[in-house]
């Protein structure tokens, strides 16, 4: 830069040249207050974005939760639910899906290991998919169930057949080498099936997830009419 | 392709009066607003149809096989058609024109490479909730999945960057979905919808016309927050001390700038904006405290750092906004007002959630505080940071050309409703610090994505929709860096083909400069892959695209060219030779306290 360029150079409220009067009186960057030399709140918010009471601190544990969505049955909406919770980084534990009493709507189940902040938000997410015409938890009462298909081996059938017994199952399949039974039921019941059977030896094993539904006449997801087969629910609002 | 030659509206020469975002009176949702489509015999046609109804003007895109029954349908249409460089040229080019405009935004594009390369402007809109419809062809029904000539899973690409995408189903109801898609885009918070187009259902023959088109229910909310929370959120607005109000995006596309403007001023309540924000409260205010976050000014992150009352509006508390979550407003009670419920306590806890329209509900809010907070003692303190942390910049005689210099230089020899359109990277700060802002829809740029490349199509995007509003006489000016510049300057050749009248100002110091500021901060001075001495000459580059070059290297030459670039009447391109060395300051180091912004290189 030349010398006297600094003639024709437009006054401007930011610069300060230093060949030009320094009219500039207001604190360069350098003269400025350091980050540790200004006043800082002590209060502070915690993960979530909520203030913490220096008294009780706002923590949220993990817990599980069913989620029940009604969706419109069209082509990728199981895509767009499944990629809005891997997208979102929600600790998902299952997810199955069927149709409903309704023509051209299914149902979807999640279970879901989160915090109720992180519940909330799947929830709003899912409620902003299109095909998703209403979705919320399912209360804790829920009326939940699990179907599970076990190879085990065949070496001690009367066994295998006793407890698949003690534990209302069907054998689907039985040859000499391999049994194949099937049970239903809640979580608990089919952990505890799961750890008797171990012991013929479990080869193969498929689980569908839980499916859920509310107890009572209480709506599985918010403002779902509950209808029979035939005559269509009205969407939630 | 048809002449694209704008012209200026006659029906609202204004352009953007009517609210964008869920209310009553929203243009879209009355029928008997819509035009009756004329009659169609194909589905490209019925496409076109719902486009016109819609009250699309402008569409920017790139030709190709799959899309060719479309654009054949456009050939004797009422719509538009700018003819982009590059896809990518195209779907920013429509962002813009949606951001200037207040409507949505319309780009095309063919199956395959043409799709893919809308990717990132889509996502470009989808982060910064802007209205855009994208059209793609895609392959005949037949050939879908057999991975037939450029084929590509548009629907699967997209459907994560979307608010909705549409896989038109036949020719009967192409127009509908189109339609649908249309009004989708604006209705509640907008975002960009997607049709992807395959080339039997345009091409087969139908004489459905579409039907008045409306979003899909349940997706334009209602605009009017809770009474009861309203009330309980002025309560807290009365008893606040230290009351904050931060504005942003949502305030401009809800219309809500006025709102938004009588609010703080009614009840003198301090004024920050977020980046999308800006231009949503004047920054020549003495309420004003500019933007907050990451390069925001020192007084506003005092001031957000300070308050006990954050009023915060169409913000989803993005983590350059935010710093560190633990430190964000610490103290401060949270009214939240927000179209979209999931923003609710998403990264922020909202005390006060509100959800609605930004104008209705900051109306509500307006009408609901009954005084205005005891806020003098707080005013006072806001003015003094102001007086501490002022954005100032150095210019010693043994340094080149400073950046912020050639921005301050523009501003004022250009009028308060000048279009600024930015790339990304260190002249996008500088843009934003050194420019002051007092309109909404005048700043025009990626946030949340942070799209290297957007500044040149977003210009042309810009100076069409101006020249369509009847404001011919407006600037557009693109504040571009080196780097980003050079991924998308194939469009200066649209802006000499169309004559727009752009001035492109490369900030050129010859780095890709926020990598090389953070190299220099965090990597210990390595410029790995950041070096750019072998750029172009941008004077002589734009000549031979057509356009006026000049290059700029001292201070004396600065006043001269902006006047010689503003005058010409077409685009023209100033390679403005800056400070390497130059940095964005201040700043708060990533994940960092707003309080705790470094003024300084040695406090990073």
């Amino acid at each position: 830069m030349s010398g006297d360029s600094s003639d024709s150079r437009p006054a401007t409220d930011g610069g300060s040249a230093a060949d030009a009067p320094d009219d500039d009186s207001r604190p360069a960057p350098s003269e400025q207050p350091g980050p540790e030399e200004r006043p800082h709140p002590e209060g502070r918010r915690n993960l979530e974005g909520i203030r913490i009471d220096p008294v009780v601190e706002a923590e949220h544990e993990s817990r599980r939760a069913v989620i029940s969505a009604l969706v419109e049955d069209e082509p990728g909406v199981l895509a767009r639910v499944s990629g809005l919770v891997s997208r979102r980084q929600f600790n998902i534990e299952s997810l199955t899906v069927g149709p409903t009493t309704v023509e051209g709507h299914s149902r979807i189940t999640m279970v879901v290991e989160e915090t109720d902040p992180g519940i909330d938000q799947i929830e709003k997410q899912m409620a902003k998919l299109k095909p998703v015409i209403s979705v919320g938890e399912v209360s804790g009462d829920a009326v939940t169930a699990e179907l599970v298909l076990l190879k085990v081996e065949a070496d001690d059938p009367a066994a295998v057949h006793a407890v698949c017994d003690m534990y209302d199952g069907r054998t689907l399949d039985a040859g000499p080498r391999t049994i194949t039974v099937q049970l239903t039921g809640d979580e608990a019941r089919i952990d505890d099936a799961l750890d008797a059977f171990r012991q013929f030896g479990i080869i193969e094993i498929a689980r569908t997830g839980q499916t859920a539904l509310a107890r009572g006449d209480t709506p599985t997801a918010p403002g779902e009419k509950p209808g029979t087969a035939g005559e269509p629910t009205t969407h939630d609002s | 392709m048809s002449d694209t030659a704008a012209h200026p509206r006659e029906d609202d020469p204004e352009g953007a009066e009517e609210p964008a975002e869920g209310a009553d009176d929203a243009p879209a949702a009355d029928p008997d607003e819509t035009p009756a489509a004329g009659a169609v015999s194909t589905g490209a046609e019925s496409v076109v149809a719902a486009l016109e109804a819609a009250g699309a003007e402008t569409a920017f895109g790139v030709q190709g096989g799959a899309i060719m029954p479309v654009y054949d349908a456009l050939y004797s249409s009422s719509i538009d058609h700018v003819t982009m460089a590059h896809e990518q040229g195209a779907v920013h080019a429509a962002d813009a024109y949606g951001v200037v405009s207040g409507e949505p935004g319309l780009c095309l594009a063919t199956s395959g490479p043409g799709a893919t390369n809308l990717v990132t402007g889509i996502a470009d809109a989808d982060m910064d909730s802007d209205a855009m419809l994208a059209l793609t062809g895609q392959v005949p029904t037949e050939f879908v999945g057999n991975d037939a000539f450029q084929e590509t899973d548009t629907i699967g690409v997209t459907r994560p960057i979307t608010k909705h995408n549409y896989f038109a189903g036949g020719a009967d109801t192409v127009g509908d979905t189109v339609g649908e898609a249309f009004e989708l885009s604006r209705a509640g918070r907008p975002g960009p919808t997607l049709v992807d187009l395959p080339k039997d259902v345009t091409q087969d023959e139908t004489d459905e016309t579409p039907g008045p088109a409306a979003p899909p229910a349940g997706t334009d909310p209602d605009p009017n927050a809770d009474a009861d929370a309203v009330e309980a959120a002025a309560r807290a607005i009365e008893e606040a001390e230290r009351p904050l109000c931060l504005f942003g995006g949502g305030v401009i596309k809800a219309e809500a700038s006025d709102a938004a403007r009588t609010f703080a001023r009614t009840y003198g309540i301090p004024v920050t904006t977020t980046m999308p924000g800006i231009g949503s409260f004047p920054e020549d205010d003495e309420l004003s405290l500019s933007w907050a976050g990451m390069h925001g000014t020192g007084y506003a992150n005092m001031a957000i750092t300070h308050t006990d009352c954050l009023i915060a509006v169409g913000t989803r508390f993005d983590d350059r906004l935010t710093g560190g979550i633990d430190t964000f407003a610490p103290e401060a009670e949270v009214v939240h007002v927000d179209i979209d419920p999931a923003e609710i306590s998403k990264n922020v806890y909202a005390d006060h959630p509100l959800i609605g329209d930004a104008e209705r509900v900051l109306d509500q809010l307006t009408a609901a505080v009954r005084e205005a907070p005891d806020a003098e003692a707080w005013r006072e303190r806001c003015a003094e940071w102001k007086e501490t942390y002022p954005l100032t910049y150095a210019t010693p005689e043994d340094e080149p050309l400073k950046p912020q210099f050639v921005v301050e230089a523009f501003d004022e020899a250009t009028d308060d409703d000048t279009i600024v359109t930015t790339g990304v990277g260190q002249h996008q700060m500088w843009a934003s610090q050194f420019w002051t802002y007092t309109e909404p829809r005048t700043w025009v740029s990626s946030h949340g994505l942070g799209t290297m490349g957007y500044g040149v199509p977003a210009a042309v995007g810009a100076r069409v929709a101006a020249d369509n509003m009847g404001e011919p006489d407006r600037d557009v000016i693109c504040f571009d860096g080196d780097g980003s510049f050079l991924m998308t300057m194939q469009e200066l050749s649209v802006a000499v083909r169309e004559d727009l009248d752009i001035t492109f100002a490369v900030l050129n110091n010859e780095y890709i400069g926020m990598v090389r500021q953070w190299q220099d901060a965090f990597y210990e001075g390595r410029h790995m892959a950041s070096d750019y001495t072998w750029m172009p000459e941008f004077d002589k580059l734009a000549e031979a695209f057509g356009a006026l070059g000049l290059r700029v290297d001292d201070y004396d030459e600065v006043a001269p060219a902006v006047e010689e670039a503003l005058d010409y009447d077409g685009p023209a391109v100033i390679d403005f030779h800056v400070d390497p060395e130059e940095n964005v300051l201040p700043m708060v180091p990533s994940g960092g306290a707003n309080g705790k912004f470094a003024t300084a290189e040695d406090q990073l």
